[in-house]
């Protein structure tokens, strides 16, 4: 071999090609060491953990037991409650999931056009209620069980109902009515993405538009806009699906553990139960596997349909 | 020029019938009093005085409007246990040193991921963008058996170490590096014998401003609403937000300081959105998936 030959892809095999480019940008590693550490043990190994623990009987006090798929057999053939969660998370992800993606695109969409300091505060507006902590909390206040209640008031005054209702201990509002707090606390990243996609928009696309024949706003909704703005559909879509399947926790504050009759009982409530209450953790590993495998389902499948916006 | 502008808007207009516009409007006030009437309402009630709070049929907005529920509400806090000015210093210090820590090693990660071509870093990136797919409960167990291993149960590491190391601190901040900062910029600052830690430190980090703003925003939201943590068990290390959590459960006497303190947390997360709200924005165009 010639010693002044320079060095070329070809020259070497794949891996050492691959180990030259990593001598080379060395310190590329060191600078994502840390945060890929983190990430890796705080997001990656409990996900691969869960996995292998949901194939054992682990209680945290005993050693565990391989017992293979018998969580997996127990979860969906001998739980009903299980089965009542899973059919929750469903109905409850199908309603959320797509109507509050929808009403993000649509209010962004509506406010577009605003004088940005209308814009700004009309952001605000809706944005409001999904950072702001506990305050779904007034939902409770509203829908409150006794006559003090706003609605109970309201209903009352004007002779709609005789007696208060029960609203989050009825079996029959509970799940209604927590989808109405989840639609209104929806409008988050999702929301805040789709106004900064629209804006990015060069507007002589919409001239060149109306120049070669589209008539109203809709035609340029379907046919300019959303195929411009196809990279945020997608975060957004990851961003509503995530929290349409996350969203047990304000259920727990304003129906209580377990909420009644179980009507709103979701998988996430499934696997608090048996992971943070029993300590069944193999048990609760299985259900956190099958949710976590729902949701990444769930979000291939979105992007395959959002991929085909606008052809 | 002046002429153009004309012509542009004649266009537009030729695209906006009447009736959509209204019809538009209608649309967004019925949409904007549903999610602005419940945040009204919850200032309305921390107005009221006890009797307007508890009147049949009850009213939407206040009469008499009264700081006396925010009184109540200090002084509540000042009977407690352990002091609320403990709670405090807990959510603040969590806040600060999570979001400082998440900051830093993430757009560290970041830029050499956007910038750099190295093996390995395309997979990475995807692992993390994978892991938006999912919402962190469905590992709480997982984690927890974590904690415990690493002694850290019952300890501010729990709340601030894991926040360090987002998924979606990391992945906005790639995304902006990647279409806001040019490789030329870049490259000739190292042509210039920079180190590639300066020509981010130095270069890169002052162009990405509105990145890590929306970073620090993310972060202290989410780390300013953490209520109970299964990590925490001692009263002296809970949060804020777990404390005004228990005012509630007080019962009827406490209604009126319940929602006072809702007005107080909501304000902060509120301020600092006002405050950055076009940074925000700006983070958010490319914050588009490409696939």
């Amino acid at each position: 071999m010639s010693t002044k030959k320079a060095v070329i892809r070809s020259d070497m095999t794949r891996a050492q090609w691959t180990w030259k480019e990593m001598k080379k940008n060395w310190v590329a590693y060191v600078m994502v060491f840390p945060y890929m550490f983190l990430f890796t043990l705080f997001t990656v190994v409990p996900v691969l953990l869960s996995i292998v623990i949901s194939f054992t009987d682990f209680n945290l006090l005993e050693l565990p037991n391989f017992v293979f798929l018998d969580n997996y057999i127990r979860l969906f053939l001998d739980d009903d409650i299980f089965i009542i969660a899973c059919k929750n998370t469903l109905i409850f992800a199908v309603i959320v999931g797509p109507t509050s993606y929808l009403m993000s695109l649509l209010v962004a969409w509506f406010i577009n056009e605003l004088p940005p300091k209308i814009r700004a505060v009309v952001t605000l507006i809706f944005y409001a209620p999904s950072i702001s902590g506990q305050v779904y909390l007034i939902w409770g206040t509203l829908f409150s069980g006794d006559s003090y209640g706003w609605v109970n008031g309201i209903l009352l005054d004007f002779g709609i109902i005789s007696t208060e209702i029960q609203w989050f201990q009825d079996a029959d509002y509970v799940m209604p009515l927590c989808i109405v707090v989840a639609l209104w606390t929806s409008l988050g990243t999702s929301f805040l993405s789709f106004i900064a996609g629209l804006q990015g928009i060069d507007r002589s696309m919409y001239e060149a538009g109306a120049v070669d024949g589209i008539r109203n706003r809709w035609q340029e909704l379907w046919y300019i806009t959303l195929p411009s703005m196809k990279p945020q559909l997608m975060f957004g879509a990851v961003m509503a699906i995530t929290s349409a399947f996350g969203f047990g926790g304000v259920v727990t504050a304003l129906c209580g553990f377990p909420s009644v009759d179980y009507a709103a009982h979701t998988i996430m409530h499934h696997l608090d139960d048996y992971g943070g209450q029993r300590f069944e953790v193999g048990y609760s590993s299985a259900i956190a596997v099958v949710l976590f495998a729902v949701m990444i389902g769930a979000n291939m499948l979105v992007k395959k349909v959002i991929s085909k916006v606008g052809q | 020029m002046s002429k153009k502008l004309r012509t542009r808007k004649h266009k537009v207009v030729l695209n906006r019938s009447a009736g959509g516009d209204a019809g538009i409007s209608v649309m967004l006030i019925i949409l904007g009093a549903f999610m602005f009437l419940p945040m009204i309402y919850v200032i309305m009630q921390s107005l009221k005085p006890l009797d307007e709070l508890w009147m049949f049929p009850p009213r939407f907005f206040v009469r008499r409007p009264t700081f006396k529920n925010y009184r109540d509400l200090f002084m509540l806090m000042n009977t407690s246990w352990v002091p609320f000015s403990r709670y405090i210093f807990n959510t603040v210090f969590t806040s600060i040193t999570g979001t400082v820590g998440n900051l830093f090693f993430s757009s560290l990660a970041a830029y050499a991921m956007a910038k750099i071509k190295f093996p390995g870093g395309k997979t990475m990136f995807k692992t993390v963008r994978t892991s938006l797919m999912f919402h962190s409960t469905v590992t709480a167990v997982t984690s927890f058996i974590i904690m415990s291993a690493l002694n850290w149960i019952d300890t501010y590491w729990a709340i601030i170490v894991p926040a360090w190391a987002t998924s979606l601190g990391l992945y906005l901040m790639k995304q902006f590096m990647e279409t806001n900062v040019s490789d030329a910029v870049l490259e000739s600052s190292r042509l210039d014998g920079a180190s590639e830690l300066r020509t981010f430190w130095v270069i890169a980090m002052p162009m990405v401003k509105p990145a890590w703003l929306t970073l620090i925003i993310y972060s202290f939201q989410d780390l300013w609403n953490k209520g109970a943590s299964i990590y925490i068990h001692s009263e002296q290390l809970k949060s804020f937000n777990y404390a005004i959590g228990q005012i509630m459960a007080g019962g009827i006497k406490r209604a009126g300081a319940h929602a006072a303190s809702l007005v107080i947390m909501m304000l902060v997360p509120i301020l600092v959105f006002v405050i950055s709200q076009s940074n925000i924005i700006e983070t958010m165009g490319s914050s588009g998936m490409k696939d």
